[in-house]
């Protein structure tokens, strides 16, 4: 054995040096393609507008973590309408999507889709689909929307699953005509679901009302911000000095009428048979 | 003999008949078929047996099924599957312990279809030589690919798994799948023959570990039989793993306990001398016959 030792050290340090060239080689090759993988991966994790998640879905860099690419949401969708991401998509290949425009999500009441993830990327703890937030309706065009344009159209309005909580009407002056109604659909987005059935049912040419991702659609107030009047709502009453009427400074004798937003004689109801005082002529509305 | 002598698994034919001399191979090819069935009669004719793919299928709302590598990644990525993914998950790490866990391979996955193809047409051509790459860079691969999950936060090597692209492809829309595919069948037909399964798959890989207990394995009662005719090594997949017992190197016992042995019984059918069989991996230190057992007697 000791005779043996002094030959074999070169060979083993041969061999170590092989072991470590080739594991270093292995390393480097492998490290360029994991890197191709990782940015691969990492630019397609936003998805492009068009593209919706099934209800429930987790928001998607980690819907991308926990999506095992089974299909079961597709199999278990009664109206078909979801779809696999196929490799040239530019989303994470085999990961399920919805085009609104195409085929909307029908909101079923018993949500089959997220029953049959066997993950967490559809939440299971979603029962009830109008909690849902596939996206958020966005009327994106105001030139082409026919509501906008003077017409009844309403379609949005009528098909929404959500009706009068996620789209309303909000009745506005014609300005145009200078004698009609605009009803403008206006979305709410603490109702709207995304499931689509507005931007499907849009009779224009292409949809003037959209579903897009909450985080293109939705804005977002600074943290340190309040609603004045949620507040006092909230604390049953003034937070700062009590409210007190407005004063306005008028001539003796006047008053300013909010309703009529005109300076009207300060009458007691009492005094109903004195004269208008005299500087009231001069100052009353048109005559100014 | 209607083959010429130098076609793999002639002398098997000719011993055995041409049938027995392919027994495994049609045995594996109605389960490789079979599998895909199982999942094409659903979307074909709306007999919904299985649902899902490769990566998790549920049969009969009854047997859930997951695919353990996924799942690591998942895990690693920072996400945790339901209950039935779990059950799934536990029924295939068991199943694959049991029948060992590059069975997967050569019964199940749909890319083996593809890789024995290139193969079969790769001898039939006589191409031969290629590029060269180290049977390990498989294990470095499904590393990076657990690493790249943990750092990117996504399961992204599923991003370009040529193996559940055709699977899904095939049941879900194919897309440009295909050409992925047609990728690792060039590539195993032209630069390298097993470049993908057997050189670079992390799926394989991580079955391989899965397996390496496992108790089915190929046992060769008749070693002594051999008469180094060479075409088991021709026609196995991963050569490498048949020495050891075959020629009972340092001592090994005659049974294949390579992991990545992928028990498809190609050398049975090959084998005209019925050296091979399948059993299990127990009784491997009955004999040594090997002279080359002397080798590790003093290390003993």
């Amino acid at each position: 054995m000791d005779t043996e030792k002094p030959r074999k050290a070169p060979a083993s340090s041969q061999a170590r040096r092989q072991f470590l060239f080739d594991s270093a080689r292995m390393a480097c090759g492998v490290s360029l393609l994991g890197l191709g993988v990782g940015l691969y991966a990492r630019n397609a994790t936003a998805l492009p507008p068009a593209a919706l998640r099934p209800p429930g879905a987790l928001p998607e860099p980690e819907f991308s973590a926990a999506c095992i690419r089974c299909g079961m949401c597709v199999r278990d969708c009664p109206y078909h309408m979801l779809h696999l991401a196929k490799p040239e998509d530019p989303m994470p290949t085999g990961t399920p999507y919805f085009v609104a425009r195409q085929a909307p999500c029908e909101m079923c009441e018993d949500i089959p889709c997220v029953k049959a993830c066997p993950t967490s990327a559809l939440d299971h703890s979603l029962k009830d689909i109008t909690k849902a937030k596939m996206g958020l309706a966005v009327l994106v065009d105001q030139e082409t929307c026919l509501n906008f344009l003077g017409l009844r159209c309403d379609i949005c309005y009528r098909v929404c699953p959500v009706l009068d909580k996620a789209i309303t009407l909000a009745p506005q002056s014609n300005t145009r005509t200078g004698a009609h109604t605009l009803f403008i659909p206006v979305v709410h987005s603490e109702h709207c679901t995304g499931c689509g059935l507005c931007e499907k049912a849009c009779p224009t040419a292409i949809a003037a009302i959209k579903v897009l991702p909450i985080y293109v659609a939705k804005g977002q107030l600074s943290a340190h911000y309040r609603l004045g009047w949620v507040e006092k709502e909230k604390a049953g009453g003034s937070l700062v000095t009590p409210d007190v009427e407005h004063r306005y400074h008028t001539p003796e004798g006047l008053k300013y009428d909010h309703r009529s937003g005109k300076v009207v004689p300060d009458m007691p109801p009492s005094s109903d048979a004195a004269p208008p005082a005299p500087a009231l002529k001069a100052l009353q509305g048109n005559k100014l | 003999m209607n083959a010429p002598p130098n076609r793999i698994g002639a002398e098997a034919i000719a011993a055995k008949g041409w049938l027995a001399a392919h027994k495994w191979l049609f045995l594996r090819r109605i389960s490789q078929i079979g599998i895909l069935l199982l999942f094409l009669v659903g979307p074909w004719f709306g007999w919904w047996i299985v649902k899902g793919n490769l990566n998790f299928s549920y049969t009969l709302n009854l047997l859930p099924l997951t695919d353990p590598y996924l799942l690591a990644q998942m895990l690693v990525a920072g996400k945790t599957p339901e209950q039935l993914a779990w059950i799934g998950v536990a029924i295939v790490v068991v199943f694959y312990f049991l029948v060992g866990g590059r069975s997967y391979c050569s019964w199940v996955c749909p890319v083996n279809l593809v890789s024995d193809l290139a193969s079969w047409l790769r001898t039939r051509l006589g191409l031969k030589g290629g590029a060269h790459l180290s049977r390990s860079a498989r294990y470095w691969i499904l590393g990076m690919t657990l690493v790249v999950a943990a750092v990117t936060g996504t399961i992204a090597w599923e991003m370009v798994n040529p193996v559940s692209m055709l699977h899904r492809g095939l049941f879900f829309g194919v897309g440009f799948a295909w050409a992925v595919v047609l990728a690792v069948f060039l590539f195993e037909l032209f630069v390298m023959r097993q470049g993908w399964c057997g050189r670079l798959c992390p799926v394989g890989a991580f079955y391989s570990l899965i397996g390496k207990l496992s108790l089915l394995r190929i046992r060769l009662p008749q070693r002594e039989a051999c008469n180094d005719c060479m075409d088991c090594f021709a026609v196995c997949p991963e050569p490498q793993v048949i020495r050891p017992a075959l020629k009972g190197v340092d001592g090994a016992g005659p049974a294949i306990l390579a992991a990545n042995c992928t028990n498809c019984g190609r050398c049975i059918d090959v084998c005209s001398k019925d050296v091979f069989v399948f059993g299990t991996r127990f009784g491997d230190k009955v004999e040594k016959i090997s002279p080359s057992a002397k080798r590790i007697a003093p290390a003993a």
